[in-house]
């Protein structure tokens, strides 16, 4: 395979990982580790680089429409980034520290479990109309958005942001680790500690997964892990993913998203569980 | 690009800041105060303008960094003739092998670009997109600054913060 087959293949694939990205929040990162480490048999450590690269460009192509649209809980997502981009600071100088086949098994089992807890909620994703949590009405984090599935206004009330900021402390840190499953964490985060409904978990947990991989982007650069030939299809295919996926998470219903969300990351957890594992 | 500054999407009722049915003694924990309609209106255009303002700066860094990433690709490929064939004897693994040279440091990335090597380009956008990101929090600092929200004000700035010492932590 020579360059250029190299470069065309990966933008298309990283359409792809863009749209499926954007749409459950999980950052293109979930498909272009295991496309690049299985299938072009790059090194991990570039494979996690070019992840981080997919997950900013996966955070803010859709996240420029999601805000626009009131589909992302501002006020959340800032808040909870304290959290996210301090774990993923203490991550990224973890990750030199740790081997690879650890990586792959504890990454498999954190994602199986996120998908469980998703899973678990799919029939009661009524949104809250009562809070008491502290710290969510100090800083007003409640909102509303306009589901256009169900053609009506959607106000919701934010629990749980203790476990919130913890869950999301270590989302910043698997991040850094991985340079993936950073949204994996995220979501459920939102979803089963918080209460958020399922398409604005998806689409807050999309706006905040950009800040936390620019936390440790820093570190990959310098380290030398962001390869420009395979950054480049990457990052272009991705944003291009992106904004076309954004425009599909209005229409589909929240049982959907969650769906593809679990689907998802079952997949995944057990392709790196056997990565860890069996290689 | 459309102009930011006018509304879209349909117009948002009241959120009912502090909900009635709270029980007595457990509910409104921890509110600064109670909030009059008007004032929850006044509330709600301000995180419009905060959210447009944001959308904007990701639209822009979007935009630029895929016009230079696409730029320096194109350079690539036009200064080494070994990458084009489709079926050529030039493996792609040679440029993404553990051993392969690519800018990685700022000195390097400025030599690089001096010289108009496609993959000092090409790091030169994708360090834009990951600027984006950083850029859009110092953005919400200064719209919450701006919207007088000193709880968020404090919070993205703590956000931004941790941001850019992660980048002098990690140039160091």
């Amino acid at each position: 395979m020579t360059p250029l087959d190299f470069v065309i293949s990966l933008a298309l694939i990283s359409v792809a990982a863009g749209v499926l990205g954007s749409l459950i929040g999980l950052g293109g990162g979930v498909v272009i580790v295991p496309v690049l480490t299985l299938l072009y048999h790059v090194d991990i450590r570039l494979a996690i680089g070019a992840s981080i690269v997919s997950v900013i460009a996966t955070s803010s192509g859709a996240a420029a429409a999601y805000v626009r649209e009131r589909m992302t809980n501002l006020r959340a997502g800032m808040f909870l980034e304290i959290a996210t981009t301090t774990g993923a600071v203490s991550g990224a100088y973890l990750t030199t520290l740790l081997p690879t086949r650890f990586l792959f098994v504890f990454f498999g089992l954190v994602l199986g479990y996120s998908s469980f807890a998703t899973f678990r909620r799919r029939h009661a994703d009524a949104p809250l109309t009562v809070s008491n949590d502290r710290i969510a009405n100090y800083f007003n984090l409640h909102g509303s958005y306009f589901d256009q599935a169900e053609q009506r206004e959607i106000p919701y009330k934010v629990v749980g942001t203790t476990p919130g900021l913890a869950l999301m402390y270590v989302a910043g840190l698997v991040s850094a680790l991985l340079g993936i499953g950073s949204g994996a964490l995220k979501v459920p985060a939102m979803d089963s500690a918080m209460h958020l409904p399922m398409k604005v978990s998806s689409a807050t947990s999309n706006f905040m997964i950009g800040v936390t991989a620019a936390a440790s982007a820093g570190v990959y650069f310098a380290r030398g892990q962001i390869d420009p030939i395979i950054a480049a299809p990457v990052a272009a295919g991705v944003l291009l993913g992106a904004t076309f996926g954004a425009r599909v998470l209005g229409r589909v219903t929240s049982k959907t998203v969650r769906l593809v969300f679990v689907v998802v990351l079952v997949v995944i957890s057990l392709e790196m569980l056997q990565k860890g594992i069996f290689s | 690009m459309t102009d930011p500054t006018e509304p879209t999407g349909t117009p948002q009722p009241p959120i009912s800041i502090q909900s009635e049915q709270a029980p007595e003694g457990m509910g409104g924990s921890g509110r600064r105060r109670q909030l009059s309609p008007e004032e929850v209106a006044v509330m709600e255009e301000k995180v419009r303008k905060v959210e447009l303002a944001i959308s904007l700066v990701l639209r822009i860094g979007v935009v630029l960094s895929v016009a230079v990433i696409a730029a320096g690709l194109g350079l690539m490929f036009a200064h080494h003739a070994a990458y084009l064939p489709i079926r050529g004897n030039f493996s792609y693994q040679e440029l993404t092998a553990k051993s392969t040279p690519f800018p990685h440091s700022f000195a390097a990335l400025g030599h690089a670009i001096a010289h108009g090597e496609g993959r000092g380009i090409v790091v030169l956008g994708v360090l834009i997109l990951i600027l984006t990101p950083i850029l859009r929090v110092a953005v919400g600092v200064l719209s919450f600054i701006y919207e007088k929200d000193p709880p968020m004000a404090l919070v993205t700035l703590y956000v931004l913060v941790v941001l850019v010492a992660s980048f002098f932590l990690a140039g160091g």
